[in-house]
């Protein structure tokens, strides 16, 4: 957030580390909650609020895969297995046991760790390329199981149908209804993970990362963190699995291929590795890339293409687009979006008296 | 002597004659990949983009410009190469020395490139590459065989030999191999380092202008071609990454092992095994020898 460190004098570690470092952020805190709460709601069009809801699913899954990538220097190009896994978890107990959304949801998530772990025991011996192309090979044996096991997928194209969840009663089904509901589990997960990596367990998995035999020379037990990492992570790639399952009101693994993997690992670059709000950024950004090209194109490619061209265009371009954002990212700012804010805030920090 | 039980042995051996020349042909790019892991330690997550677009290119010489098959191979070799050239300088050799997930992203970011440029280059729609081989297949004894496949096979092997020789005893290979070993030492030998890794790209563009052009000829030329460059991963890892013997190896053990699943598994559980039954193999070899059947084992320092 913008604010001025003029005259805030930190006198022990525990001010240090607050999740607040900064008076006035609690105030930002609460501006930018009552926008999310109040306004946004009030003010954005269906259409807008369904962008929205895709991009806070996007942040669940996006902040999941950088706890593992970015905190942790474990590549996983499996994410969208993952996501796989607690959709149909959920979705299975949703139909067949009419449970609700709170015990899916968790539900979800959990067995989406336990196959996380299964993926992540080799991770204690490979690492680097060995441990991406496992974790593809992981996401290639999910899908394929969940298609062609029946009773996770319940057989015709391997998609089972889920009824709207119930809150307090009401059914919701509108965007602005699911919009409150995944808002809720953003937020949750946005707070978890601002915690989780400034515990014990963060700063062991960060020691992994910067030098995992030196992380172990310390004493810490790399085998066991890199578990939790692949835990943790998978559990919230098996929450966004349930919630974009909710989304859509249908599980269908064709929703979670490669594709996805290779985006969510897109957001975490381009908004900045090991970074929470840098996980957030590049969320919004990668899901509103595709349908920004497709409106610029509409709005101004018209004077140049067919509308027919400008159609096949689209998609095309959008993967131009993505991979080349991704290459320059890498090439020009490693840091990502992240890094833009924090140049722009740190310009305002001491303002007016930046020297 | 008990009666043998009956298995059809022809079905047997047509499966593995089949695997042997797919595998020959998956080596060959696998050799893309093995040539750039093993002089830059980057690994290239599109190589199978760089098949495609290679399919692609000889394609458009042959139909487009209307230019004979053998013209149109040496074309895309040439446009390949430049290709490779230019991708090393304005992408790859950016991000020397920077973490492992930064080359890996970078070239699946290339590959996004490549996909969306190809179509829109060359249309969405599947194109072919006629090479002058009958379609009729082949009668080799008790083996049915596509001329395709044998004519990819001896050619991709005859490379692989070829690239073989060039490593070992040619004084460029030689120099490769060295910068591969140590950039360091190499450089303090008098080793221009960013020639040779410029060198190892336009190799793998050469290894993947070939393969465009093979597979490209089997399969069709479209989007689904890069496919081919996942099949490729469990090919290395169990040949090792830095090995071109185990870059044969691999691809003649994925080719064979895919040959026989899709022949005796796909009929048990319903199709498609043959694309995850390497990938499990793969995750067994990672288990046990990390390092793959050829590779060598990595030293760390703290």
């Amino acid at each position: 957030m913008f604010h001025s460190e003029t005259r805030i004098f930190k006198t022990s570690y525990a001010a240090d580390m607050a999740l607040f470092p900064l008076p006035i952020a609690r105030w930002a805190m609460a501006g930018l909650a009552f926008v999310f709460v109040v306004v946004v709601p009030l003010v954005a069009s269906p259409y807008l609020m369904t962008l929205l809801n895709l991009v806070l699913i996007a942040v669940v899954g996006a902040i999941g895969l950088d706890i593992l990538v970015g905190y942790t220097g474990l590549i996983s190009i499996g994410a969208g297995g993952f996501m796989s896994v607690g959709a149909y978890t959920a979705a299975n107990l949703v139909v067949r046991l009419g449970l609700p959304f709170w015990v899916a949801i968790p539900a979800g998530g959990l067995m989406a760790a336990l196959v996380g772990i299964v993926v992540g025991i080799p991770s204690l011996r490979i690492k680097g390329i060995y441990l991406a192309v496992a974790t593809l090979a992981s996401q290639f044996i999910i899908e394929w199981l969940i298609n062609h096991v029946t009773w996770i997928s319940g057989g015709i194209e391997a998609s089972i149908q889920v009824p709207p969840p119930v809150v307090f009663g009401y059914k919701l089904v509108t965007p602005q209804q699911l919009y409150f509901f995944l808002l809720f589990f953003a937020v949750v997960a946005i707070v978890a993970t601002l915690n989780l990596v400034r515990s014990r367990i963060g700063r062991a998995f960060i020691a992994i990362r910067d030098q995992d035999i030196a992380a172990e020379i310390i004493g810490i037990n790399i085998f066991r963190y890199k578990l939790y990492a692949f835990a943790i992570s998978s559990f919230y790639a098996g929450v966004t699995g349930v919630l974009y399952t909710y989304y859509l009101g249908i599980a269908n693994y064709e929703q979670f291929g490669i594709d996805v993997s290779i985006n969510y690992l897109a957001m975490i670059i381009i908004g900045g590795l090991g970074s929470v709000q840098g996980a957030v950024f590049g969320a919004a950004f990668i899901t509103l890339l595709p349908e920004a090209t497709r409106l610029f194109l509409t709005d101004f490619g018209g004077a140049v293409f067919s509308q027919d061209t400008i159609r096949q265009l689209v998609p095309n371009l959008t993967l131009i687009l993505f991979g080349g954002l991704i290459i320059f990212f890498l090439i020009v700012e490693p840091e990502g979006l992240n890094r833009l804010w924090r140049n722009i805030r740190n310009y305002f920090r001491l303002w007016p008296f930046s020297y | 002597m008990l009666p043998m039980p009956d298995l059809p042995w022809r079905f047997i051996a047509i499966l593995l004659a089949n695997g042997v020349l797919v595998g020959a042909m998956y080596a060959l790019v696998a050799l893309g990949f093995v040539l750039i892991y093993k002089a830059t330690d980057a690994i290239n997550f599109a190589q199978g983009e760089f098949v495609m677009f290679a399919g692609f290119l000889a394609a458009a010489a042959i139909h487009l410009a209307g230019l004979p098959w053998w013209v149109s191979a040496l074309l895309t070799i040439a446009a390949m190469i430049a290709f490779a050239f230019g991708l090393e300088r304005v992408v790859l050799r950016p991000l020397l020395g920077r973490p492992i997930i930064a080359v890996i992203m970078a070239t699946i970011g290339l590959a996004a490139v490549l996909r969306g440029a190809a179509t829109l280059a060359f249309g969405g729609g599947t194109q072919t590459i006629p090479l002058p081989i009958s379609d009729s297949p082949l009668l080799l004894g008790p083996l049915i065989l596509p001329p395709i496949k044998l004519v990819g096979a001896v050619v991709s092997l005859g490379f692989l030999a070829a690239f073989g020789w060039f490593f070992l005893k040619s004084r460029i290979g030689v120099a490769m191999r060295a910068v591969a070993d140590s950039q360091q030492v190499a450089m303090a030998m008098g080793i221009n380092v960013r020639r040779y890794f410029a060198l190892a790209w336009a190799l793998a563009g050469i290894v993947s202008a070939l393969g465009g052009v093979l597979w490209g000829s089997m399969l069709g030329v479209d989007n689904q071609l890069a496919l081919v460059g996942l099949k490729v991963f469990p090919v290395m890892i169990l040949g090792g990454l830095d090995s071109i013997v185990g870059a044969v190896v691999g691809g003649l053990i994925v080719g064979v092992v895919e040959s026989l699943s899709a022949g005796f598994l796909d009929p048990l559980v319903g199709g498609g095994t043959k694309d995850i039954v390497p990938f499990l193999l793969m995750i067994a070899v990672l288990m046990v020898r990390p390092e793959g059947i050829f590779g060598r084992r990595r030293i760390e320092r703290v």
